[in-house]
């Protein structure tokens, strides 16, 4: 789960690592109060969207007065911003983040990360800060410091104090840095994170180290003990689809084909969705309805996978198990009896009692395309596109 | 032979008397594993499937002789269980369950490092559908039937993928020496290289499949490992060629966000390091059968 950069702060703040004064604003006449109660003169607006590369799309702007900023507010709020990582339907602006403006004397990288292949928590430092991590490995991979936590000790003194002088921080504020990379390690193991990114980091030129930019994810897995970080969720930046699939115990991921997918267990739908690719399609949906597929689930996907406009075919890839066809192509029947699917389709299923379950499928009539084995059921669902598509 | 579990494995389930220990302990029973009781802290001193329940690991590897162990208990305290199974001495334990956080992943794997290494229990996903030495033994909750009995090791992280695969060979008559599930979970129990060395030592072993999928780094380790040191051909499928980069496809682990953990990356690297590709899930098997030829 992904959270809001000031939510980021306000957790980097109770963890003791210094941010810039600042505050959230909801309407132009909110920010203009927010700025001049924050005070000084000079403020940066920024748009609270899950999104890294908000200041290339436009959605950090730097105001010299109030007025300024109610203006910047005005031109942020309400619209969706549109980075390198959001995809081209951009996420909303529901608010925006309003900050005294920093002297920045240097911009370092800060971020932690689970290293899968230690299986340690990793801290990632480098001297360039403001690139993204992948641009400075990159760019400048010489730069980049990397020191492993034993997390069932946790960061120690030393650790961190070896990063901040190999970050090349200046005597005075090497005790500084180093509470900050502790704070960070901190608020990433006591909160369940999976990923914290301090990027800038910055030292001011009054010599204060703030952190600037901050991104938090957190792990799905554990919010059921971390209700003040699952209250952090933020649905208006998530896919609707998505969010309809994850209320109803479904994992789904929006793509951009026409092919939907309707599939048990992640790998095979992975495997799936490459199939179709593989027969010249491209699917428009991860779906895993997991291991049980219920007649339950088996609605619930459809009406799911049938409201993406973009899909003109809908692939149905059942292995059944321990929950026979026979059993699947009951609950297939059921629930196209609850809902119209109007596009072609085509069901594959397989494993124990396959021949039943497909003599189930066609005689109750339903309107179908059979298919025996992945391949099949990939071309089949490609040539069924290919035939809407000449009409 | 085969590896990890075998006609002789003497089996408890923790979690037993819930629904879902219950049905697929069934299960395993019907299947012929030689499961002995079952864990249920609370409930110990009763019987359950016509088999003693425990109220603690120990007290049920005291009285049994269990040396492998199947969680089915929920998220939040299954990092707990694997713990309490390495500490009694289990020898093999699957875990089942979906959704253990990665930190108490971490935990389990920092603790078991205070066993010798003869001592030390080898763990099994979790998020995973399990391991079948099929004719032998079930230590999961995969449809034993699709399983034939022969030569061919197959290590994957996913269930269904899994079970397409092992269903594709017994149509073409090729069978399994052991089928295990590492799961599909970011820290896990045992690696895609660490079943390969398993593998590697089986007699009855003589050739390995994998099956991977996007994000982290284990199954190019694998093919680096299967490199240097081994001599069975390893053949590979890895899923993903289609998911988008930063997106979590289904399983917690399948994420691309470094070099090297995209389907292509990982096709390419493990290229180098001599696996044979299958390259679409569709002709798993026929790549097998026709590297068995070889």
């Amino acid at each position: 789960m992904d959270i809001h950069e000031y939510q980021a702060k306000k957790i980097l703040s109770d963890f003791g690592i210094g941010i810039p004064r600042g505050g959230i604003a909801y309407s132009p006449e909110n920010a203009e109060y927010k700025a001049k109660e924050i005070g000084g003169s000079r403020w940066v607006v920024k748009a609270q969207v899950h999104s890294g590369a908000r200041g290339k799309a436009g959605g950090i702007i730097v105001c010299n007065d109030a007025l300024e900023v109610a203006r910047a507010a005005d031109k942020l709020l309400g619209k969706k911003l549109v980075t390198n990582q959001t995809g081209p339907s951009g996420k909303i602006i529901n608010r925006v983040y309003i900050e005294e403006a920093s002297d920045i004397e240097r911009e370092l990288y800060l971020g932690l990360v689970f290293d899968r292949g230690s299986e340690c928590i990793m801290v990632v430092a480098s001297t360039e800060g403001g690139m993204s991590v992948e641009e400075i490995s990159n760019k400048k991979p010489e730069t980049i410091i990397r020191s492993k936590i034993e997390a069932a000790v946790g960061i120690q003194e030393f650790q961190a104090r070896e990063i901040a002088f190999n970050l090349g921080v200046e005597t005075g504020l090497i005790s500084r840095t180093a509470e900050v990379i502790e704070g960070c390690y901190r608020a990433f193991s006591d909160l369940d994170a999976t990923m914290v990114e301090v990027n800038p980091l910055v030292i001011t030129k009054d010599k204060h180290v703030l952190a600037l930019d901050c991104k938090m994810s957190f792990d799905n897995n554990a919010l059921f003990r971390r209700n003040d970080v699952a209250e952090l969720r933020d649905k208006s930046q998530e896919n609707p689809s998505e969010v309809y699939a994850s209320d109803r115990g479904l994992n789904y991921v929006g793509l951009e084909g026409n092919i939907g997918n309707i599939i048990n267990g992640a790998g095979l739908a992975m495997a799936s969705m490459d199939m179709i690719k593989s027969a010249g399609g491209e699917p428009a949906n991860f779906l895993d309805i997991g291991g049980g597929a219920t007649p339950e689930k088996i609605v619930k996907a459809f009406k799911l996978v049938s409201s993406d406009e973009k899909v003109k075919v809908i692939l149905v890839n059942i292995f059944a198990g321990i929950n026979r066809c026979d059993w699947v192509a009951e609950g297939i029947v059921q629930a196209l009896q609850t809902i119209k699917i109007d596009m072609p389709l085509v069901i594959r299923l397989a494993g124990t009692n396959v021949e039943r379950g497909n003599k189930i499928l066609k005689e109750s009539g339903i309107d179908y395309i059979e298919a025996h084995s992945l391949k099949e059921a990939a071309t089949k669902a490609v040539e069924a596109l290919k035939k809407i598509e000449e009409k | 032979m085969s590896i990890l579990i075998d006609e002789n494995s003497k089996i408890i389930v923790q979690g037993f008397t819930g629904k879902i220990g219950s049905f697929h302990a069934q299960e395993m029973i019907d299947y012929g594993s030689n499961v002995v009781g079952g864990v249920t802290p609370g409930k110990g001193g009763s019987i359950h499937l016509g088999l003693p329940v425990f109220n603690t690991v120990k007290d049920a590897v005291k009285e049994t002789d269990a040396e492998a162990s199947i969680l089915f208990v929920p998220p939040s305290y299954a990092a707990d269980s694997a713990m309490e199974a390495a500490d009694a001495g289990i020898k093999v334990c699957v875990a089942i369950t979906d959704g253990i956080p990665s930190h108490d992943m971490i935990k389990v794997k920092r603790y078991m490092r205070r066993y010798a290494k003869s001592e030390k229990m080898t763990m099994i996903g979790p998020n995973c559908a399990g391991i079948i030495s099929p004719g032998k033994s079930m230590l999961g909750i995969m449809p034993g039937h699709i399983y034939k009995k022969g030569n061919v090791g197959i290590v994957g992280r996913s269930g269904t993928l899994g079970y397409e695969a092992a269903s594709q060979m017994k149509e073409l008559d090729i069978g399994v020496s052991t089928s295990v599930g590492i799961g599909g979970d970011p820290i896990n129990g045992s690696s895609f290289r660490d079943v390969l060395a398993r593998f590697e030592e089986d007699p009855d072993t003589d050739i390995i499949l994998m099956i991977g999928e996007i994000g982290g780094p284990q199954e190019v380790d694998a093919g680096k490992f299967a490199k240097e040191n081994m001599k069975k051909p390893v053949v590979a499928y890895i899923a993903g060629l289609t998911a988008p980069k930063g997106r979590v496809m289904g399983h917690a682990g399948a994420i691309v966000s470094a070099y090297g953990e995209s389907a292509v990356e990982k096709v390419e690297l493990l290229k180098e390091s001599g696996v044979t590709i299958s390259k679409n899930p569709s002709v798993i098997g026929d790549t097998i059968k026709s590297v068995l030829k070889g």
